[in-house]
């Protein structure tokens, strides 16, 4: 009954406002359904969802807002003081006090919620539309029919077609009519969602036994069909996941590899296996926060550029922490690798203290800006947060900018020339120490560029460098010391297994797998992935 | 013809090392005891319980340092992991701790509290034999000694050397930490083993267990000091500290690295699993946290403040560190890693090595004569040079 009443109101409401598009009052069919019971008010709010006019969308505020009621058989709005007709506007001579308002229950919140979906679907932005079209799918019903096939007749943007169609063809699985529901059948395939894949399924439940058997779906060629769609979905959903799989591995490597690209040039430059690198990544981690903290006092409009804004503070920060520690220290265990080791390990106790009477022992957390949060959905479940894929986007660069560094500058030739042959460089004029400092710094610098990374997906806090310096290690002793090539093939390979093992037997034991794997293969290949050649490969 | 065992180990230490050793089994064994029950409180010598578990407490990781001497200071392999050991050794020996509480812990069930909570309905069948006192004994012994058997095995067999064993260790330990984080492991989760009752049938908070366990660390760390002593002045001893400082070289000669490595890495672990055994009791919990890598490089800290390649700079490392650190965590807790962090930086910058250097230095700066007159107590058996700058080379290599 109230599905005939509705389409009739439908009806006339695209009548009307195909007839007066310029008329602000409403047909009072839709409205009249205020006075009835919750049923016929949810009837009623998705109808004047579907009808979409800006006389509409006052109303629907209206009813949000708890000013639409009841008053002598009338469905009002109350306006201020004065009290008008829902319908037509026009105003009524009532008293506010006399309106019998609507109570807003959580029933009446979710058919609002639906309605303005319903309204967004005509929105000017196509991510708004498609907000709008995947929230509509979400409780689709057969009163939405009508809304979905207009828009889908207007409708250009690909991505809001394919989710449109896909909710007409859920609602159509439900027809009476055979050669719709085959279709139906048919273009639910192009779905990956596995609440789809379950209605699907239902389809082909068997009832009763022998004889007395029939299907839930009565057609065979639509079961066929449905089997058909089950199988595209299944595999859509297995591509999607290993995609996903891919991409948190591909940013766990990035991660990682952020964390070890410093070590591996600090490693490969002085021979210094450091410690307080985890404590440089927390330097840089620090120091995004304390850019983000000034920029909530001063810029408070640029907030959402902060992290850009602490790049170079990052970079700055742990590489002056680094030349100091350099300067201080490790100048004098130069060719003392486990010496400078424990010195190293002693400096970050420090670091960590420091850091914790500084700043308190508690987490920080740090605002994701805008344009980093969210993410873009490939399956249902299967999510790539915009955070992560900047993360490895950050990390390609630089990537980039230290080999463009190692490669095409003076000091990346020094650099290099003394990792190779230390005294034979120096015999040739190149100032060893120097080289030593700035080598250090630039190392230390990524590292905090690492912890600016950390600081956008986990919590910054005194032990947060802990967390991240064994992994940071076995990325290096795999790599290949000194290799970037090897860091950045390691700790992408790493992530990745990381990834694939955590979703087979769970973290803790992936964690276990991935050491044992480089026990095993570094005893094939003791010198990691890049060994170094010729005379100084055993040196 | 070669001289007789027992000859050979004496000869192994100066006199003054065996009256010194005598001496202290005396105080450890008769005067700490006495002390501590005997001797009413309030007596100007009294030991009260606080005072004899501490000690008891850095008795254990004197002779965790001692044996991370032997693999470091004699082998020249840092091991940061050997936290893992103590703490598997530990936890071997909790095992039959937990099972001797029977009904009075907190279920009155005959499973350990933790899977009573966990809902477990039988002991999973790791646990088997656990009520048996020698069996966790052995098992102390043997389940570190197989880890660093397999492990060292594959580690020696590749020849990861230097830094890449360090960091491997440390990661061994690091995914070992893990592991037993977790509830399913069987092993009582974060919280670990705790709130034990008894040993053999006897109360395990009684005055009379108390200085039995601890004079069983004296006579521990006495008889691994014997031992260690006698290792690094044999043969095997002086062929192990060829390796450490040419490894290439020994292997010419004919001699297989792998198996003079292995067997002091074995060693070393099996030692370390008896400390924790004795730790456990004396502490009264074993959790996951020893085998944080903080604390397993910790243990190279002690060796290294006390001296590397000197079995007795092991021994004072680790109790000056550990007394500082009782001493600084109650009097100012937020400053105990900054002393650490600064006591080890200054040490590998200005006291290569370690008290005991500093103490050869001082003697020698005195005049030659009487430097050589007194035979050092704490001469290294391999040579006079300065086992700091051989290690760095065979580091390096």
């Amino acid at each position: 009954m109230n599905r005939l009443l509705l389409r009739l109101a439908l009806l006339f409401a695209s009548l009307a406002c195909l007839a007066l598009p310029a008329r602000a009052a409403l047909d009072p069919a839709l409205v009249a359904g205020f006075a009835g019971d919750f049923n016929s008010r949810v009837a009623a709010i998705e109808a004047l969802g579907v009808e979409g006019s800006a006389a509409a969308r006052a109303l629907l505020d209206a009813v949000e807002a708890g000013n639409v009621g009841t008053a002598a058989d009338k469905v009002v709005v109350i306006d201020g003081d004065a009290v008008k007709d829902a319908a037509s506007g026009e105003a009524l001579q009532i008293a506010a006090d006399e309106v019998e308002t609507i109570t807003v229950n959580n029933r009446i919140r979710r058919a609002l919620a639906t309605a303005h979906a319903a309204l967004a679907l005509s929105a000017e932005s196509g991510a708004d539309r498609l907000a709008a079209a995947n929230t509509l799918t979400e409780n689709t019903s057969e009163s939405l029919l009508p809304l979905f096939e207009r828009t889908l007749a207007g409708e250009k943007d690909e991505a809001v077609r394919g989710v449109l169609s896909r909710a007409v063809a859920r609602v159509n699985l439900g027809s009476a009519d055979a050669a719709k529901r085959l279709k139906a059948a048919e273009a639910l395939g192009e779905s990956s969602d596995p609440a789809v894949k379950n209605m699907l399924a239902a389809l082909l439940e068997k009832r009763g036994e022998g004889k007395d058997a029939s299907w839930a779906e009565p057609d065979a060629e639509v079961r066929a069909a449905a089997e058909a769609s089950i199988k595209a979905i299944d595999r859509r959903i297995a591509t999607a996941q290993a995609v996903g799989t891919v991409f948190s591995g591909l940013s766990l490597g990035s991660i990682l590899l952020l964390a070890a690209l410093g070590l591996a040039i600090t490693y490969g430059v002085m021979g210094i296996i450091n410690m307080a690198h985890g404590e440089l990544l927390m330097v840089g981690a620090y120091a995004t926060f304390l850019v983000q903290g000034l920029f909530r006092s001063y810029l408070p409009a640029y907030l959402d550029w902060y992290v850009v804004a602490a790049i170079p503070v990052a970079f700055f920060a742990a590489a002056l922490v680094g030349v100091a520690m350099e300067r201080l220290v490790l100048r004098h265990l130069y060719g003392r690798p486990l010496e400078s080791l424990l010195a190293t390990w002693g400096l970050s106790l420090v670091l960590i203290q420091a850091a914790r009477v500084v700043f308190g022992p508690q987490n920080l957390e740090l605002a994701n800006p805008g344009w980093m949060s969210g993410g873009m959905e490939l399956a249902a479940g299967v999510v790539l947060p915009y955070n992560r894929i900047v993360i490895i986007g950050f990390a390609v660069f630089v990537l980039v900018l230290i080999w463009l560094m190692m490669q095409k500058t003076r000091l990346g030739m020094f650099v290099r020339a003394v990792t190779q042959n230390r005294p034979m460089a120096g015999c040739v004029g190149v100032p060893t120490a120097r080289v030593d400092t700035l080598a250090f710094a630039i190392g230390s610098g990524v590292a905090g560029l690492g912890g600016l990374a950390l600081s956008q997906i986990a919590n910054v806090g005194p032990a947060m460098g802990q967390g991240y310096i064994v992994d940071a290690f076995m990325v290096v002793v795999l790599g290949g010391v000194g290799q970037l090539a090897g860091a950045v093939w390691a700790a992408l390979g790493l992530g990745i297994v990381a990834k694939f093992l955590e979703g087979w037997a769970g973290a803790v034991i992936a964690k276990i797998l991935v050491l044992v794997f480089i026990i095993v293969f570094i005893q094939k290949r003791p010198q990691g992935i890049f060994a170094l050649k010729g005379r100084f490969a055993d040196s | 013809m070669r001289t007789p065992f027992t000859v050979r180990l004496f000869q192994s230490m100066p006199k003054t090392g065996w009256v010194a050793l005598a001496i202290f089994a005396v105080v450890a064994c008769v005067g700490v005891p006495v002390a501590h029950l005997a001797l009413p409180e309030g007596h100007a010598l009294h030991l009260s319980a606080y005072t004899v578990s501490l000690l008891g407490k850095i008795l254990c990781y004197m002779v965790v340092a001692v044996a991370m001497d032997l693999i470091w200071g004699y082998a020249g392999i840092l091991s940061l992991g050997h936290g893992l050991f103590f703490a598997l050794g530990g936890y071997a020996f909790g095992m039959y701790l937990m099972r001797q509480i029977g009904r009075d812990g907190s279920y009155q069930s005959d499973l350990p509290d933790f899977m009573v909570f966990l809902d477990w309905k039988e002991l999973p069948w790791y646990w088997a034999g656990s009520d048996s006192f020698l069996w966790a004994l052995f098992l102390a012994m043997a389940l570190p000694g197989l880890v660093a058997f397999v492990f060292g095995y594959f580690a020696f067999r590749s020849r990861i050397k230097g830094v890449y064993f360090s960091i491997i260790t440390q990661a061994l330990t690091y995914a070992a930490m893990l592991l037993f984080f977790r509830n399913e492991t069987g092993f009582g989760g974060n919280n670990g083993f705790t709130d034990f009752k008894r040993i053999l049938g006897y109360s395990i908070t009684s005055p009379e267990m108390r200085a039995t366990l601890f004079a069983l660390s004296a006579l521990l760390l006495i008889a691994c000091l014997v031992l260690g002593r006698y290792l690094v002045s044999s043969r095997f001893g002086r062929v192990l500290a060829a390796i450490r400082d040419a490894e290439s070289r020994v292997m010419f000669i004919g001699y297989n690295p792998l198996h003079y490595k292995l067997f002091m890495w074995t060693l070393s672990a099996v030692l370390c699993g008896l400390a924790g055994a004795l730790y456990v009791p004396q502490v009264g919990i074993i959790n996951p946290s020893e085998m944080s890598p903080a604390n397993s490089i910790e243990i190279a800290v002690w060796v290294a403040v006390g001296g590397r390649g000197t079995l007795v700079g092991a021994v004072l490392g680790a109790g000056i560190v550990n007394l500082a650190k009782s001493f600084f965590t109650v009097t100012v807790p937020e400053y105990w890693p900054f002393f650490l962090g600064f006591l080890f930086i200054a040490v590998t910058l200005y006291l290569p090595d370690g008290v005991v250097g500093l103490w050869r230095k001082l003697r020698a700066r005195k005049g030659p004569d009487s430097a050589a007159a007194a035979p050092a107590v704490t001469a290294a058996p391999v040579g006079e040079t300065a086992p700091e700058t051989t290690v760095a080379k065979g580091a390096t290599a």
